[in-house]
């Protein structure tokens, strides 16, 4: 176990106010084992069950505190926030939605970018939030990524998407879509100027997310058994009228296939992310740098 | 002939002239030629009144219309020399995306677009224009062709997404549209996309960057179809019509929103009611876009295509 990433929360450059979506109450059974841990225990250990290894979902800012040194980082572009511009109406207003989401979790939209150090390193992250209407790509999620990029480009750093996402936003309808041209557009500017991306796909990764930058990274990485997919598995199954195989659209399955390069589990994930920097930017070997402020 | 259900009216009429012209075969001393006259009128005047007035459900109607002219038709009727390329070099040919070498006039251009069955067994063998990553990987070979020999582009939308299945979950479906966009972006010749039908989602987009993005009067361009629209967020099958509505996917609302660059004005009654003269419209459009195109050159052409697609979106900054 690696004691040395226990963090305390002491985010001292954070000014984000950004509400952990940690497990609610004092227990946490968990969905894949139903053991039972404590949220204290659970949080110690990157919010993956001790017993099983399964990988709770988790918000930007627990993967920033996990991956950044000293849990230090800066909260970028939130003066970006989501508007109707449509006046979309479905069984409710889409400015609901979003007056709605945004008490609930805190954020204003479902990516937030955070520019911290990951052992001495710069990197310039993108992460999706899930639990702001199922991570929906919309056009605050592709405005974002697009301003890290320019901010990567401007510092000459590393470029990181999380993805946490069901797909596209459906209330924003073709600006959503065209999301998916632009941040494709935006990591060929990053292309050009050398600076590696890395994609880094969690459960889960699906829809519009999938079929552009999530699988454009110049390393595409997962987290275990992350759902991944360009369609839903319900869509397939009703479409092709069979059962799915176990495991389908898992990050094992696409390992396997040939879409991911590697499956990292969050314990190892900042280690890893280090090496991988450290290569593509020719940095010296990285001393670990904890990642709690202590 | 076949009819929407909006067009009952027209359907009517028809069915009037075809009551009076049996009554002539049957009897020749009666003369209905006037009445037939006024009939047409009267269904022109219908037709008209009718197609000025399309709500955006009809519009996607109209947009699958079964008689509607799929990709072959235009690029037989548009260029000339067309010789089909098969093919993605790794898998297999996806027959829900055609392509190929053809003249535009003088000038040599690859043509790609995803191509739906005119019958039951070529809707099949076309699996309705869903294309499969082979479809996708196809296309960008040829797109990279054309790069090669300098040639400019065409693609022809018209799907109703991106094929669900197993197999292409396997061979990485958004592996394959993703890399079409970033590849499509940095394109060294002039791109010129054009809705001829459906343009659904990803499935549509992945052949769908270009220096000019284009949509027939009477096609639908969006995230989702109405359809599924309906039934994800109404979580029932039987709002289509509102979803069609929110969505604002009519090439009216997609100009007005910057988010095509042209809208190309059809027949009366649909490009199926004449399909030579759609064919003639999106002719006329290429011969005058593509000079102005080639004369920017690769690098502001690529610059603006960049530009254009970054700047895509709506909020607030505060
Ligand atoms: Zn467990």
């Amino acid at each position: 176990m690696s004691t040395w990433f226990r963090r305390v929360r002491k985010n001292i450059l954070t000014s984000t106010q950004e509400k952990k979506e940690a497990p609610d109450g004092i227990w946490h059974k968990c969905p894949e084992c139903k053991t039972t841990h404590t949220k204290k225990e659970l949080e110690d250990h990157f919010y993956v069950c001790p017993k099983c290894n399964y990988h709770n979902r988790i918000n930007s800012a627990e993967y920033f505190d996990i991956i950044f040194d000293e849990g230090a980082y800066e909260v970028h572009f939130e003066n970006i926030v989501p508007k109707d511009k449509l006046g979309f109406v479905d069984m409710k207003p889409y400015d609901k939605r979003l007056v709605e989401a945004q008490a609930s979790t805190g954020l204003k939209d479902a990516m937030t970018v955070g520019v911290g150090k990951v052992n001495g390193q710069g990197l310039v992250i993108a992460c999706m939030n899930f639990n702001f209407i199922g991570g929906s790509m919309g056009s605050v999620v592709g405005e974002k990524i697009a301003r890290g990029i320019d901010y990567a480009i401007q510092h000459k750093l590393p470029f990181m998407i999380i993805s946490k996402s069901g797909g596209a936003r459906m209330m924003e309808s073709a600006f959503s879509l065209m999301q998916m041209a632009k941040t494709s557009a935006k990591l060929t500017q990053l292309a050009k100027a050398g600076l590696p991306y890395i994609s880094f796909m969690t459960d889960p990764t699906t829809g519009g997310v999938t079929a552009s930058y999530a699988m454009l990274g110049d390393i595409n990485i997962a987290e275990p058994k992350a759902l991944i997919g360009f369609a839903g598995p319900r869509v397939i199954k009703e479409t092709i009228k069979k059962d799915l195989p176990a495991g389908f659209q898992r990050s094992e399955f696409l390992l396997d296939h040939g879409f991911l390069d590697f499956i990292v589990e969050r314990q190892n994930l900042k280690q890893k992310l280090s090496g991988v920097i450290s290569w593509f930017m020719n940095n010296p070997v990285q001393e670990p740098v904890s990642a709690a402020a202590e | 002939m076949q009819f929407l259900d909006f067009e009952k009216p027209i359907e009517e009429l028809y069915a009037q002239i075809n009551k009076l012209k049996d009554m002539s075969a049957k009897n020749q001393q009666v003369d209905v030629s006037g009445s037939i006259r006024e009939l047409e009128e009267a269904i022109e005047k219908t037709r008209t009144t009718i197609y000025s007035n399309l709500t955006p459900w009809q519009r996607v109607q109209l947009s699958r219309h079964p008689e509607r002219p799929y990709t072959l038709y235009y690029i037989e009727k548009i260029f000339s020399g067309f010789t089909e390329l098969y093919g993605d070099r790794q898998v297999k040919d996806d027959k829900a995306m055609v392509g190929g070498m053809a003249k535009l006039g003088d000038m040599p251009v690859m043509v790609i677009g995803q191509q739906k069955g005119i019958n039951t067994k070529m809707r099949q063998m076309r699996n309705f224009g869903m294309a499969n990553p082979e479809g996708y990987r196809k296309a960008l070979r040829l797109m990279k062709l054309a790069e090669k020999f300098n040639h400019p582009i065409v693609t022809l939308i018209d799907t109703p997404g991106a094929y669900p299945g197993l197999e292409a979950e396997e061979r990485g479906q958004g592996e394959a549209i993703a890399r079409n966009l970033f590849e499509m972006v940095n394109l060294k010749v002039p791109v010129i996309c054009i809705i001829i039908g459906e343009g659904a989602s990803g499935g549509a987009l992945g052949i769908g960057i270009g220096d000019k993005v284009v949509m027939l009067e009477n096609t639908w361009y969006t995230v989702i179809s109405p359809e599924s629209c309906s039934s994800i967020l109404w979580r029932s099958w039987n709002y289509k019509e509102q979803a069609a509505e929110q969505l604002k996917l009519t090439s009216e609302d997609m100009k007005g929103f910057g988010l095509v660059d042209d809208v190309l004005p059809e027949p009366v009654g649909g490009a199926h009611a004449n399909p030579e003269q759609m064919a003639e419209t999106i002719k006329k459009y290429l011969l005058d876009t593509l000079p102005v195109l080639e004369k920017k050159g690769a690098e502001k052409r690529i610059e603006e295509r960049i530009e254009k697609f970054s700047g895509m979106g709506f909020y607030d900054e505060v």
